[in-house]
């Protein structure tokens, strides 16, 4: 089916291309393909641009299996080998049986932007508004003096305003290199309207053109169009920041509760995360044994929470609960804990990193503007990050159990005397803070690695964002979680990541020594 | 008490007897020779290492049941330094004095290298060394059966220059922040600098080690390659940040038609947790890929696939990869053996003497032969595009193999080092 669809497709472009060539359609020119296969770099462009020069509508499908990596030899012959079935790729006749000894046609990166400019300059024709959408996308910033023509022509016939605007930029910029003063200056001014990248280096070049009246013309058209890029480049920037931001909030936000609220300093908050992040992998596992692969995450978010919410509420049973008010002590038994998790999680799984795979929705991004593509993956975990803050905040705010908390960790005697379970809140409220850290855990296993130290990597961040932002501080944690992502990206971006690190690390050691209560200090006789 | 002495004494020798008896007759039954695997089996680096641990053993294995070294039997002595620079100087320092082994094989990174090396040097022990690296170094206790930066990241560079690698004009130089990096990058600079290569074409990155968030860094490149002509990405990202590295470059829609970005330490094994389609055309430079075809290799690959399986590797039960580094590991090993058999004796002096000049018909397809003098292999030097499947095509290879240059003529004040250990330790003196 979807092969004679296909050939419907082949043969209406090759009628198309015939009414436009006027060329009898035959066989491929046999030494064209030969070169193509056989030839060496510039023998393989040359006859890429023969063939598409002859106007054979099979070219499309011979480059397009060039591309796919469906061409092989055996011997002289040149075929086109999809799956079990074969054909020549000169007459395109079904070669069956297929020879045994083949040889796969090797693309390298300048084979394959030529074809794929080739492609696209033959796609220009193609009947199918999104397939011209894709032919002249491709094509802005990467074409030669040889598809000129054929470029000219397209955007003659071409009706749709969008497809358009986006020939007549790619025409412009071959007419940047015209003999012609009129068009140079024509051309440079509709590049002036351009947001493409591509065209900074044609209008740089330009502007050093000897004539005065070219040269500041193309000064023009730089300017507006790098003012166009200045918004990619400060909207990269933001985006970047606010994907930090929400990584270091959902790895902070357990540890906000189990330390901000309850006081408790969990070294082993990091171990949690890395246990949210294993579930994930032990889900996303055994749906792909049941075939629903995509679906995973679905069942990995609650799996996480679940997952890490037990091991924590079975830590306070165990051990926590009888170390409250001594944090000392507290300190040094979590910290053996989490060694604890992360040998026993290496018996189990490895010392290896596991691959957790994005699913398919996941991978890629948009195109926000023309220098800015914003990743599926870290838009997800931005949105989940708002999600999971917005449960936490109403959770605490709203229901009894929220209610609980607070009473007791403000004041456990009072909040015991009027009947509030303070032991069982303990467990509960604890069994939250690491459950929300098996979420973020699930989260960072579609960003990153995921091995038995995943955890230590983000410890002293966590514990960074709380700290900074005040302890008992939903708010603050949240602020300091921006803060610090922004913080971090823009000096990046400035003077590099090492650098970067070091400078917030000495900014968090200057700052809690002026203000030990973080960002947001509880007010109240206690503080 | 005369009577009691005498029966002292017979009861001793009778004892002594025995001894020596019983350890004779184990002797001939089983001579052993202990041999040292020094690869990190956890932390950032196992994603590369732990294999060659695997690919270690294997070769004592093959070796064993052909007889052994010399009639010995190679016993591993496998230690887990951790990804813990420190660490591996102790684990070396075990493995040398306490374990007495013969030959060590070991280390990825180098500063892994660098803190082992003193240890190798003070307790004279041996050791065999299986990955690219910096050069700027030479030791008579190593041997380096990876690639120098004249057989690995000059020729990537040079290849990228050319027509067909896209006629690279601007370069990224982009790495982990450590020594081989830096070093490299360093060389590279100055390469370019003698090529005609402007400073302000020129961008060098670096980030820490097990680094996770590559947004900046990709955007920073976008940025670099909009400002004209065409630019390349030259990457010596070590150990698994090279994951969310290519993840984001995916992400991104960064293609190899635009900007190229060739790789130094990534090759089949570290591309195993990425998805490569959105990668397809990206670079490595190697001695060695897996889908080389020779018969030297298809024996090798088979031999792998038929071990892991048989030993339930994870990972590579089900799909076996080999890469560059095994292959280098796998070289030396034998080649050791081969010294060991031309020196009839274990001692380090005599088997580095008689290393010099040893050949090997290497999985790659070329006969590698250990240089008479510098303790560096002669390797042919590949570059790969990454295809949909996680492989890579061969684009380009030199015609035969290629002296390593341990003091690149490229880093000033080399030109009076000589690559020879013997006479830089006299030099030193």
């Amino acid at each position: 089916m979807i092969r004679s669809v296909r050939q419907r497709a082949g043969a209406l472009l090759g009628a198309l291309a015939l009414a436009f060539f006027g060329l009898p359609a035959h066989a491929l020119d046999a030494a064209a393909v030969g070169r193509l296969a056989f030839g060496d770099g510039d023998e393989r462009i040359e006859a890429i641009g023969a063939l598409v020069a002859a106007g054979e509508p099979r070219v499309r499908e011979l480059l397009q299996a060039l591309a796919d990596g469906e061409l092989q030899t055996a011997g002289e012959r040149v075929l086109i080998v999809r799956g079990e079935a074969g054909f020549d790729a000169v007459s395109g006749e079904r070669i069956a049986p297929l020879p045994a000894e083949r040889d796969e046609v090797v693309a390298n990166n300048r084979l394959r932007s030529a074809v794929g400019a080739a492609l696209a300059s033959l796609k220009l024709l193609a009947p199918e508004r999104a397939t011209r959408l894709e032919a002249a996308r491709a094509l802005s910033g990467a074409v030669d003096a040889a598809t000129a023509p054929l470029l000219r022509r397209a955007l003659e016939r071409e009706a749709d305003a969008e497809i358009r605007s986006l020939l007549a930029m790619t025409v412009a910029s071959l007419d940047l290199a015209s003999s012609d003063r009129a068009t140079r200056l024509a051309a440079i001014r509709a590049l002036g309207d351009s947001s493409s990248a591509s065209v900074k280096p044609l209008l740089a070049a330009a502007a050093k053109d000897p004539d005065p009246e070219i040269g500041s013309a193309a000064k023009l058209s730089l300017v507006a169009v790098e003012g166009r890029l200045k918004w990619g480049e400060i909207g990269g920037l933001l985006f970047t920041g606010v994907s930090l931001g929400s990584i270091l909030l959902l790895a902070a936000l357990g540890l906000a509760i189990t330390y901000g609220l309850m006081g408790v300093i969990n070294m082993a908050h990091g171990e949690l995360i890395m246990i949210g992040a294993y579930t994930a992998y032990v889900v996303q596992n055994a749906f792909r044994q049941l075939g629903l692969f995509e679906w995973y995450l679905l069942a990995a978010v609650p799996a996480a929470f679940a997952v890490a919410a037990l091991v924590g509420m079975l830590l306070e049973r165990a051990v926590i609960r009888w170390l409250y008010g001594r944090p000392l002590e507290t300190l040094l038994a979590t910290w053996g804990i989490s060694l604890v998790l992360i040998q026993g999680v290496r018996t189990l799984f490895g010392a290896q990193n596991v691959l957790v795979e994005n699913p398919a929705w996941m991978s890629g991004g948009i195109a926000a503007l023309s220098n800015l593509v914003l990743p599926w993956n870290r838009i997800a975990i931005i949105v989940f990050a708002a999600l999971v803050l917005a449960a936490i905040g109403l959770l605490l705010a709203r229901t009894r159990l929220g209610l609980y908390v607070r009473g007791v960790t403000q004041n456990r005697e009072m909040a015991s005397c009027v009947g509030v379970p303070t032991a069982r809140v303990d467990t509960l409220a604890f069994g939250l803070g690491a459950g929300i850290a098996g979420l973020a855990g699930c989260a960072l296993s579609q960003l990153g690695n995921v091995g038995p130290d995943l955890g230590q990597g983000y410890i002293v961040d966590s514990f960074m964002v709380v700290v900074f932002g005040g302890v008992g501080q939903l708010a603050g944690t949240v602020y300091a979680a921006l803060v610090l992502g922004f913080g971090n990206k823009f000096l990046e971006a400035s003077s590099g990541a090492v650098i970067a690190k070091i400078v917030v690390l000495v900014f968090i050691i200057v700052f809690i020594q002026h203000r030990p209560q973080g960002l947001f200090a509880l007010k109240g006789r206690a503080a | 008490m005369k009577r009691r002495t005498f029966i002292k004494q017979l009861a001793l020798s009778a004892a002594v007897a025995s001894i020596g008896l019983g350890s004779t007759s184990l002797y001939a039954q089983q001579k052993t020779v202990k041999v040292g695997v020094l690869h990190s089996l956890s932390g950032t680096m196992a994603i590369s290492e732990t294999v060659l641990k695997d690919v270690a053993l294997m070769a004592f294995e093959e070796i064993n049941a052909k007889g052994g070294v010399m009639g010995a039997k190679i016993e591993p002595v496998v230690v887990d330094p951790a990804s813990n620079w420190p660490l591996f100087a102790e684990k070396a320092r075990q493995l040398i004095s306490q374990d007495k082994v013969a030959a060590t094989f070991g280390c990825w990174t180098s500063v892994s290298r660098k803190s082992v090396l003193p240890v190798f040097e003070e307790l004279n022990g041996l050791l065999f060394y299986p990955v690219q690296y910096e050069g700027e170094e030479i030791s008579k206790n190593v041997f380096y059966t990876g690639a120098a930066p004249n057989q690995q990241a000059i020729p990537a560079v040079e290849y990228l220059m050319s027509k067909d690698g896209g006629s690279a004009k601007r370069w990224v130089l982009l790495g982990t922040d450590y020594v081989y990096p830096r070093t490299t990058n360093k060389i590279l600079r100055a390469f370019l600098k003698s090529k005609g290569v402007a400073e302000a074409d020129i961008l060098e990155e670096y980030t820490p080690f097990g680094h996770s968030d590559y947004q900046t860094i990709i955007a920073k490149i976008k940025k670099f390659a909009s400002e004209g002509k065409k630019t390349a990405v030259v990457s010596t990202i070590n150990g698994d940040s090279n994951v969310p590295f290519y993840k984001e470059l995916g992400n991104q829609g960064l293609k190899a038609t635009d900007v190229p970005v060739v790789a130094f330490s990534v090759g089949e094994e570290e591309l195993r947790g990425v998805d490569t389609k959105p990668l397809v055309g990206h670079l490595a430079a190697w001695n060695y890929f897996m889908s080389i075809k020779a018969p030297a290799n298809s024996e090798f690959t088979k031999k792998w696939s038929t071990y892991a399986k048989a030993k339930n590797i994870a990972g590579h039960k089900d799909k076996a990869l080999t890469n560059d580094p095994m292959e280098a590991t796998y070289i030396g090993i034998y080649m050791w053996k081969q010294a060991v058999e031309k020196a009839k004796s274990f001692e380090v002096a005599k088997v580095s003497a008689a290393m010099a000049g040893q050949t090997f018909k290497a999985p790659s397809g070329i006969t590698s032969t250990m240089d008479a003098k510098n303790h560096h292999l002669h390797k042919a030097v590949f570059i790969g595009e990454i295809k949909a499947d996680g492989q890579f095509n061969v684009v380009w290879k030199t015609k035969g193999p290629v002296k390593a240059q341990p003091w690149s003529p490229f880093i000033a004040g080399n030109e009076k080092k000589v690559d020879e250990p013997a006479l830089m330790a006299e030099k030193k003196k």
